[in-house]
């Protein structure tokens, strides 16, 4: 049985290599008061990724929302072993560049098709951060 | 991104490793952001966050009998780097925001020895490289106040939003690391609200109410961040122009519930002589109308509280000016707050000096009331022993306390709060807020 594959291109952000399995959201996330440094957990209350940590994940998302701590609270994540493995968003803001600066994983912005819509949780992707290219590998 | 050769030298280490360390973070952050150039910009303010709780866990332990290795904190911390750095003084001017603490008031904030101890070393650090120690998340209300058109490199929503809209200076919203390192090099991304592009408006409120108290501004704000997320709104229809303290509670709700950096106000704020000018030739996104549903609407949002038994009022979020001290001083003259209550007025120590010399001061803590400096309940983490119930004149604190604090929030005008924190009761609420204003006679303190 042949994996069913997509390849996106886009700009890059912060260099680098990493695959690991997606998780999406189609809300974008909070620092100071949205997220567990010690865990990488999704806190903010009303948020549907609550209770889920984005760990050692491929973290996909429109972008960062909140207060201008966004950027220490991702560098906190890092340096207590819980950041994400790599950053696929959408909305490129001074929090968002920042907070992908510092957490020092492999991020991408710009792509051809809309990342919510091609990747779903539980798929495996590859994100190239130095060319800008995210290869998705499909869970079903 | 295209560098100059000055900036390329400070990048090779012309100036020492620390600067050539923040130019490289700048680059990186530059090219993250998709900017072409660095800017120059000789006006910084910047949370040390080593000070905030949250962030301590992190601090590199200190070996007995030795002084804190601040040098390396600020590395690590403010400027991300795995090295330690020997960091020389800021070559820009540079501000320090909101502090753990008040250094005067830090028993009475339960702050601990430790936290004590780390914000003398941040302070003392703050010292040594020319970090001036405003402590406020207004800079602006103490002298800070830039030019139209002067590139800056703020954090702090609120402050951001008031300088880029009501003064016209040019800011992004900074992070730590971002503006630490423009500290000490003077450049900063040239992107986003520093672009004449970046300013245009893209979004068309027309406010159809006489939108005049505090309170209505700051749900005004409230809403329309609610509405426009992170975007740059422009109001037509204001009824009466607005003053400082008014646009300072808009903008920092503004920015609480949507992340709005900027705004334009037809007629008042500098950049929007008409609604054309505003908006330039940038499309209008969408156009919306604020009337007396949307304001019940936002008012509506802060719904955290049920039990009425209010035993802690935060007022001073942003900082209270001189006249929102006054306004509380007057309130309070002569008065007791109830013994199952606390009231906290939060303040510039500048503001405070002013406050202390006219007697302000006095008035509010005969009462059993306090007047704070350098700190925030939200931020700094600090409040009365055993509070459940809070109420705050700012919708800024009461999208934070129950978030950050866990207590139950109302909201409403100055003078429900305060008379909240006389009686030990809420009985405020938007209706009643105009009517709660005119019980205030304007004259001397006794």
């Amino acid at each position: 049985m042949s994996e069913r594959k997509t390849i996106l291109t886009g700009r890059s952000v912060v260099d680098g290599v990493a695959e690991a399995e997606a998780l999406v959201t189609s809300q974008a996330i909070s620092g100071f008061g949205g997220i567990d440094s010690d865990t990488g957990e999704v806190v903010e209350v009303r948020h549907e990724l609550r209770g889920q940590s984005f760990k050692d994940k491929i973290l996909v998302f429109p972008g960062a929302k909140g207060s201008s701590g966004w950027a220490s609270h991702f560098q906190s994540t890092r340096l207590k072993g819980a950041a994400p493995a790599a950053m696929i968003f959408k909305v490129m803001t001074t929090k968002m560049a920042l907070g992908a600066v510092v957490t020092r994983v492999p991020a991408v912005t710009d792509l051809d098709q809309d990342p919510l819509k091609v990747i779903k949780s539980g798929d495996w992707v590859k994100v190239d951060g130095t060319n800008g290219i995210v290869e998705v590998t499909h869970k079903s | 991104m295209q560098l100059t050769d000055m900036e390329k030298a400070i990048l090779d280490g012309s100036e020492g490793d620390a600067r050539a360390h923040a130019m490289d973070l700048l680059v990186r952050y530059g090219k993250a952001l998709g900017a072409e150039r660095l800017v120059d910009t000789n006006n910084v303010c910047g949370g040390f966050v080593g000070a905030l709780p949250g962030r301590r866990d992190l601090l590199p332990p200190v070996p007995a009998g030795e002084e804190r290795d601040m040098d390396a904190v600020y590395s690590l911390l403010n400027l991300d780097s795995d090295r330690r750095l020997e960091i020389p003084p800021v070559k820009a001017m540079t501000y320090r925001l909101i502090d753990a603490m008040d250094p005067d008031k830090a028993e009475i904030q339960r702050v601990s020895a430790e936290s004590q101890q780390v914000s003398r070393d941040v302070g003392k650090f703050c010292g040594k490289v020319g970090i001036n120690q405003c402590n406020t998340c207004t800079p602006y209300q103490i002298g800070n106040v830039p030019v139209m058109g002067e590139h800056c490199a703020w954090m702090e929503s609120s402050a951001v939003i008031y300088i880029n809209s009501v003064i016209g200076a040019r800011t992004n919203v900074e992070g730590a690391h971002s503006a630490s390192a423009a500290a000490l090099v003077g450049k900063i991304p040239y992107w986003g609200y520093h672009t004449l592009e970046g300013r245009r408006g893209t979004h068309l409120i027309e406010i159809d109410y006489p939108v005049e108290s505090m309170l209505e501004w700051g749900l005004l704000g409230y809403w329309i961040g609610e509405k426009v997320k992170n975007e740059v709104p422009v109001l037509t229809g204001i009824h009466s122009p607005p003053n400082p303290n008014k646009l300072k509670h808009f903008g920092a709700a503004a920015a609480s519930s949507g992340g709005v950096e900027m705004y334009h106000i037809v007629g008042v704020t500098p950049e929007a002589r008409s609604i054309e000018d505003a908006f330039r030739d940038n499309p209008v996104k969408d156009k919306l109308r604020f009337g007396k549903a949307e304001l019940e609407e936002a008012y509506s949002w802060f719904s955290t509280a049920t039990d009425r038994d209010v035993d802690f009022v935060v007022i001073g979020c942003p900082h209270a000016s001189l006249e929102q001290v006054r306004l509380v001083a007057q309130l309070l003259d002569g008065k007791k707050l109830s013994p199952s209550s606390n009231l906290w007025i939060f303040t510039p120590k500048a503001l405070k000096a002013m406050a202390d010399r006219v007697g302000y001061t006095k008035a509010i803590e005969a009462a059993g009331a306090h007047l704070m400096s350098d700190s925030c309940s939200a931020l700094s983490k600090v409040y009365p022993e055993g509070v459940k119930v809070a109420a705050t004149d700012s919708c800024k604190q009461a999208h934070y306390l129950p978030a950050i604090l866990k207590f139950q929030t109302w909201l409403g005008s100055t003078e429900q709060c305060v008379n909240a924190a006389l009686t030990g009761k809420w009985s405020g609420g938007l209706e009643s807020h105009k009517d709660a204003g005119k019980l205030v006679a304007p004259g001397a303190l006794q």
